[in-house]
């Protein structure tokens, strides 16, 4: 992915045993945007091209087991965990406006809900690990890893590769932003592919389609 | 308050092993009653519990020539602290358990609350470990505010994430609070009102350890009573209905704040063929600990004596 190439900064973070790595990809004044990766992946190297026009710092943080940030030991990985990975990043940054790929989308919803009040504007993009796993209980399999030691840690994949999600819990997470963010659209879809959890959570009053991040982050600007 | 009626110190014998396997890198430890080549049965504890509070049962099935082997879930008793806590890896975790213990046959279990539902769980994604399964009052079955409107549900939600999400940012570094014997066993006894102060006191002193300015919890500060998740404890109960195994469900009579407060008409349509469902009269959540002969008794009678 190509973007700017101003040089980038990284901070270590400590969310209870763990340390998350930081990374400022665009220094600068006003409201930081925050990028989420997607499930394997890590923080992009420079600012993407598709945020170039935000007016402000761009952030990207690497999740538990991902990046520059802890391999744990065990395993033991959920969404809500890296919810709190990322509101380690919101305590440090203040208010921000969150683009999240695949897994990191997820995790935005999140975080747009739980903190309604920092959160402004949420982009929900494509990128690994949208889909998360059944939306019903199944007799999943019980499984143990060698350790690795280059990330991403393999519990990381299996674990929230596979984890429940059900639409009618996404759903309250969007109706919780909408409810606490002030705004009147505070999560926009640029996602093509839709699993059950994102077509549930579209039909929400407050959530909207948008055809870019470039489009969508437009919105949440100003 | 803890109250001075139940249980008492009766029939208290401490593991006659004790020792630590490797689970993936984490350490578990394993806590051993009767003779070590006698056939195994496994205990599982419940959550913010540990293997020593079944230090006056486990021994009862040590004694008709069980070879009873409990163990500290991560995080909890004497097992390592970890980076990360979840259902799926404390799964993990027995499985390592039962793995060391048993290879791959089929052994009795008991669990109790958490440990019981684990259980569930584990016997339903691995039937091939289990002879039988014991639950006492660890059948989750309904959320526990049913009756609320959805908006309600919503703002209630939202109030749980903060709380949450407060604590994690607080918890790097955070150690639980040093008291005296006393203060502890007190402390643990708001969770456990049924508890005598002689048991909690007791406890203390297998549940954690005394540093220069008190003694304080084994367990992990970042663990934290209550929760949010997609997880919905009726799920536990959609599970029973396919077991092949003998499967034995202990209720109680007494609901207590550490329970789910399930009733037989929740688990009756989910019982598999030939289970059996009983309601303990007169005890609460910790009816093993109220009435260890008792519930031992009627354990004994359903498994039958080892071989």
């Amino acid at each position: 992915m190509s973007g700017t190439t101003e040089p980038t900064t990284t901070e270590m973070l400590v969310h209870n045993h763990v340390e998350l790595a930081l990374h400022t990809l665009r220094a600068g004044s006003g409201r930081p945007l925050l990028l989420l990766h997607g499930l394997g992946e890590r923080s992009p190297a420079v600012a993407p091209v598709a945020i170039a026009a935000w007016p402000g710092p761009v952030a990207a943080l690497d999740f538990t087991g991902h990046g520059g940030s802890t391999m744990p030991i065990g395993g033991g990985y959920t969404a809500e965990i890296l919810l709190a990975d990322a509101d380690a990043a919101l305590e440090r940054l203040g208010e921000v406006t969150i683009v999240g790929r695949g897994l990191g989308a997820y995790i935005g919803l999140l975080l747009a809900g739980a903190r309604a009040d920092s959160v402004r504007g949420t982009v929900i993009a494509d990128g690994p690990g949208l889909s998360g796993g059944p939306s019903v209980p199944t007799s999943q399999p019980v499984f143990s890893f060698d350790a690795v030691a280059t990330p991403p840690d393999p519990y990381a994949l299996a674990e929230l590769g596979r984890d429940l999600r059900p639409p009618d819990y996404a759903t309250t997470f969007a109706r919780l932003a909408v409810q606490g963010s002030g705004l009147h659209e505070p999560i926009s879809v640029v996602a093509r592919f839709r699993p059950s959890w994102l077509r549930a959570v579209v039909d929400e009053p407050g959530v909207t389609d948008a055809d870019s991040v470039a489009d969508a982050l437009a919105r949440y600007a100003g | 308050m803890p109250t001075d009626s139940t249980p008492t110190l009766a029939g208290l014998r401490v593991p006659d092993r004790e020792y630590c396997i490797d689970a993936g890198g984490l350490g578990i430890a394993l806590h051993e009653w009767g003779d070590a080549d006698a056939p195994p049965l496994l205990l599982a504890h419940g959550g913010f519990d540990f293997a020593r509070t079944f230090d006056t049962f486990a021994p009862r099935f040590a004694d008709v020539g069980w070879r009873v082997v409990s163990w500290d879930h991560r995080g909890h008793g004497d097992s390592d602290h970890a980076h990360l806590y979840s259902w799926d890896a404390d799964l993990r975790d027995a499985a390592a358990v039962f793995d060391h213990v048993a290879g791959r046959e089929a052994v009795p279990v008991i669990g109790h609350s958490k440990g019981g539902a684990m259980m569930v769980q584990f016997a339903d994604a691995q039937p091939f470990r289990f002879a039988s399964l014991v639950n006492i009052d660890g059948i989750p079955s309904k959320r526990p505010i049913p009756d609320v409107s959805e908006h309600e549900r919503t703002r209630m939600l939202g109030g749980e994430l903060s709380d949450w999400l407060e604590h994690r940012r607080r918890t790097a570094g955070s150690q639980r609070k040093p008291g005296t014997i006393e203060e502890l066993a007190t402390r643990r006894g708001r969770m456990n009102p049924r508890h005598s102060t002689e048991w909690l006191r007791y406890l203390v002193t297998v549940g954690a350890t005394e540093h220069d300015d008190g003694w304080r919890w084994k367990l992990d500060p970042s663990m934290r009573f209550g929760g949010f998740g997609p997880w919905r404890p009726e799920w536990a109960l959609m599970r029973l209905a396919g077991f092949g195994l003998p499967f034995y469900g202990m209720l109680v009579e007494i609901e207590e704040e550490m329970g789910w407060g399930t009733s037989p008409d929740d688990v009756r349509p989910f019982m598999p063929e030939n289970g059996r469902l009983e309601i303990l009269d007169g005890v609460g959540h910790f009816a093993h600990i109220e009435q260890p002969a008792e519930v031992s008794a009627r354990i004994i009678e359903f498994l039958g004596r080892p071989a």
